[in-house]
């Protein structure tokens, strides 16, 4: 293990692990508790395998009114609760304590309402971020945040999160899409926020529990909106020789006034590693390659592709790509959310998420090219281009302690960077463990003081996934909320 | 008095300074929005005025931060230089309210303004990506940045969004633009009732071509027939084609007409403004967000009690609703309504006398209050900053 901090286990609770299970197993189904070492190891981690810790106890609930009776039971025991959606989380939101309770809600798995007049959808929190616009596409419909992990990702994690996706860069992120949520708080009280009418009444509490990390309380439903699809839509591929004609690219369509759907970045070994495994038809010979999505009518789309296409000739293009065919879209698409999958087939790797401001895109680029190289490790990029949102992707060998010291220590490098040229050090993945220790980079002690009084107005005793966003140290000035 | 601090820093003092002395501040922009919200006497007026200036635009990344107390047309003047505006079409108050002066962006991003096309690209507060702030204790606090994918933190940005000044004095916003469409045209069919209007407006909001504002004028104001809008921003040949398509998905509605570029950006403007119910000054506004196709019945439940006039923006969504300024000004049927189809209401423009009566925003479940009060305690413990102005003791 390496430099990321979990607080010391309170032995008093471990001493109580009995008496918790017992008390937990009262109030649910046996079929919802899980105790068992082995079952519980399911659990240990998420998404950011390198770091693992045995929960005391796991509960699945089936219903808002168990999660209340669970959180309550925890909050007058003073026992800590992790928050679980479906375990995808690369920043290691959902990564346990050994004193605290994982409370998952993947059993809150139903659609609850689809409604095409007022372009709404409820649904339970368990649901996956893929499950919503399955419920709805047959209609034409779809929900417009799309991280890649869509296939198992929930929508209390993207809730969690505020997670983005590649088609955000039209479409804006989770919480531009959320109107309303069920959500318990910490002693187990429900709270309706918001629902399919537009905007707050009062303080806009939606906007802070969206992207709350598992900290303000636990949503077990939520009301979306759906948008309708347009007539159609079409990714074109279009490979440079170096990234930084691509990223000149993008800011140069960005420039331009116009905005596709979505606009994707892949370099060199990204688009090796990937077309290896996905055999998406990628061009083999290029050193970077985008993917440049466009919607509207046939005609609309041949316009829009034209003015992008002779921006990419002002930037040297090599190859471009139509997608001729909605098998060949699929196809293409399937390629890039593949890309981290296909990434850990190769190596272990750490994902960064950094935002940059699009015009330091490609000083960004350089800089952690040789961040990487003069630590001696690889790096794969592919990321969202057009809102300057990069994942580079470090590999090294997880068994390796030096290694994984390194590849930690580039990417705390990355994240700087990109906080000194405007940008911040996480754009849809959220802080986590991961990034924790490093939010001093972007925040005076000021602004995160007033960020966890906020907090503490949800969860004063500070139960709620407390390892994780604010550093360890230095929480005394916001441990309360006034 | 008056203080008109032209810095940050000054401000952080001017703030810390009336909670030392346990006074309190009401804050001032433009003062256009001035007759919104609950009156709250305070000891000392601030005033973000002198805190202007744009301190960062970038066309190609669509993104600029401006102080608070720079003046809207100032902004949006900016923009459009650049083919570029504010996606969320802010509300110009001077209308409804008869007051002068100049909107400011501090008070668009702190009231959280938005106007016709925030049904299909969203409010003020989804725009809205960085801010700082003098909090009630004095401390200059940031929150977001300037790039739009962005989730570091908890997001303080959108709590502050239409928090009326009651948690910080916003002193620097930052807001996304977008290209603005060259060209825009709208359907009109007229004579229909309000119910199926809004089934019109829902259908056309569900239709594959991005009708970017949706409204319904009904019969009985001033001396039009009905009215319902659908509007087209883009570039000119695809205005043209989605109309047409639009025009013929929606057959069952009737044969609308067209409505030119210049006629469109007119009657949205004074949809925008709630310029139909402007007139008579002495009535009351209504205010009231509801699921779409909840907009005619929850007018109806309203109607049927007391005298009102009324019409429709995001889709049914969004009612503006004027009745006379008498009594409770409509409160007790407004409030029943809106308990009974969803929503929230706030009485929007009112005598002074009843603003201070009345809740003016929508009365919060126990358990909201709750957190409301905490969270501006959080920011503001000894209720210095526009104490009272959204709700008594927030």
């Amino acid at each position: 293990m390496t430099h990321i901090a979990f607080p010391t286990p309170d032995p008093a609770i471990l001493s109580r692990r009995g008496e918790i299970v017992a008390g937990l197993a009262a109030l649910l189904p046996a079929e919802c508790v899980i105790s068992s070492e082995d079952e519980r190891r399911a659990y240990e981690t998420d998404a950011l395998t390198a770091y693992r810790r045995l929960p005391l106890a796991v509960v699945l609930p089936r219903s808002t009114q168990e999660v209340s009776a669970v959180l309550a039971y925890l909050c007058r025991e003073g026992v800590k609760v992790v928050p679980r959606g479906a375990g995808t989380s690369l920043s290691g939101g959902a990564i346990p304590l050994e004193d605290a309770v994982v409370v998952g809600v993947s059993k809150l798995n139903r659609v609850l309402e689809v409604d095409y007049p007022n372009r709404v959808a409820r649904v339970e929190a368990g649901v996956t971020n893929l499950g919503v616009t399955d419920a709805i596409m047959g209609d034409g419909f779809f929900y417009a945040p799309d991280p890649s992990s869509q296939l198992a990702c929930s929508i209390a994690g993207n809730i969690g999160m505020n997670s983005g996706g590649a088609h955000c860069l039209k479409h804006g992120v989770t919480t531009n899409h959320v109107l309303g949520v069920k959500m318990v708080l910490i002693d187990g009280t429900v709270v309706d926020i918001g629902g399919a009418h537009l905007d707050a009444p009062g303080l806009d509490l939606l906007g802070v529990i969206v992207g709350h990390e598992g900290q303000l309380g636990v949503v077990t439903e939520a009301t979306v909106r759906i948008l309708r699809a347009t007539e159609g839509a079409r990714p074109v591929l279009f490979g440079f020789d170096t990234s930084e004609e691509a990223g000149a690219c993008v800011a140069d369509v960005i420039g331009n006034g116009i905005i596709p759907v979505a606009m994707e970045f892949m370099d060199k070994l990204a688009i090796e590693i990937t077309e290896a495994f996905a055999h998406a038809g990628y061009p083999l010979d290029v050193g970077a390659m985008l993917i440049v999505e466009v919607e509207g009518s046939e005609r609309e789309i041949d316009a829009q592709l034209q003015r992008i296409g002779d921006i990419a000739k002002r930037h040297n293009v090599r190859t471009t790509r139509q997608s001729q065919s909605a098998m060949e879209a699929a196809l293409i698409w399937k390629g890039r959310k593949s890309a981290f999958g296909a990434t850990g087939r190769v190596a272990d790797y750490i994902c960064m998420d950094g935002t940059a401001p699009l015009g330091q895109l490609a000083h960004v680029l350089k800089r952690t090219g040789e961040i990487v190289a003069e630590r001696g490790l690889r790096v794969a990029n592919v990321f969202h281009a057009g809102d300057g949102n990069m994942h580079p992707l470090i590999m090294y060998n997880v068994n390796d302690p030096a290694e994984q010291a390194k590849a930690e220590d580039a990417g705390n490098e990355i994240l700087k960077l990109c906080v000194e040229v405007g940008g911040c050090l996480t754009g849809e993945h959220g802080v986590g463990i991961e990034k924790r220790d490093l939010m001093l980079f972007q925040f005076t002690q000021t602004d995160l003081d007033q960020q966890m009084r906020v907090r503490a107005v949800f969860d004063p005793k500070w139960l709620l996934n407390p390892a994780k966003v604010f550093p360890l140290d230095g929480r005394g000035g916001g441990l309360s909320a006034s | 008095m008056t203080h008109s601090p032209a810095t940050e820093s000054d401000l952080a003092a001017i703030v810390a300074d009336a909670r030392a002395k346990k006074t309190t501040l009401a804050i001032a922009g433009g003062g256009t929005r001035a007759g919104l919200g609950r009156p709250a006497a305070a000891d000392a007026v601030v005033s973000t005025l002198a805190l202007a200036g744009v301190t960062l635009y970038e066309p190609a990344e669509m993104v600029f931060s401006a102080r608070a107390g720079t003046l809207l047309r100032d902004i949006e003047a900016m923009l459009a230089e650049k083919g570029q505006s504010l996606p969320f079409e802010p509300m110009d108050s001077r209308a409804l309210y008869g007051s002068t002066g100049e909107p400011t962006i501090g008070a668009v991003a702190a009231c959280n303004i938005s106007g016709p096309r925030r049904v299909q690209l969203g409010a003020a507060r989804d725009h809205l990506i960085g801010l700082r702030l003098v909090n009630g204790r004095g401390e200059i606090v940031k929150s977001g940045g300037r790039v739009v994918k962005n989730v570091t933190g908890l997001d303080l940005v959108k709590l502050n969004a239409g928090a009326m000044g009651t948690l910080g004095v916003l002193t620097e916003v930052t807001f996304k633009a977008l290209p603005a469409a060259p060209d825009s045209g709208a359907l009109v069919f007229e004579g229909l009732d309000d119910i199926r209007a809004v089934a019109c407006l829902c259908a056309a909001m569900g239709s594959p071509f991005e009708v970017g504002a949706a409204a319904h004028l009904p019969a009985g104001l001033g001396d039009a027939p009905a009215r319902t809008l659908l509007r087209i921003e883009h570039v000119p040949e695809s205005v043209d084609y989605r109309l047409d398509r639009l025009a013929g998905t929606l057959r069952e509605f009737g044969t609308p007409a067209r409505l030119s570029h210049a006629a469109t950006r007119k009657i949205f403007a004074d949809i925008r403004d709630v310029a139909p119910l402007a007139e008579p000054r002495d009535a009351a506004v209504w205010k009231i967000s509801t699921a779409p196709a909840k907009g005619p019945a929850t007018v109806a439940g309203i109607a049927a009690k007391i005298a009102a006039t009324w019409f429709y923006d995001w889709s049914g969504g969004l009612v503006w609703l004027a009745t006379p300024a008498l009594g409770d000004c409509g409160a007790a049927a407004v409030r029943a309504a809106v308990a009974a189809n969803g929503g929230h209401a706030t009485l929007a423009r009112a005598p002074e006398a009843t603003r201070r009566e009345l809740d003016v925003f929508q009365p919060l479940a126990e358990p909201l209050m709750k957190l409301s009060r905490g969270v501006k305690s959080s920011f503001d413990p000894d209720g210095v900053l526009n104490f009272g102005r959204m709700y008594a003791g927030v």
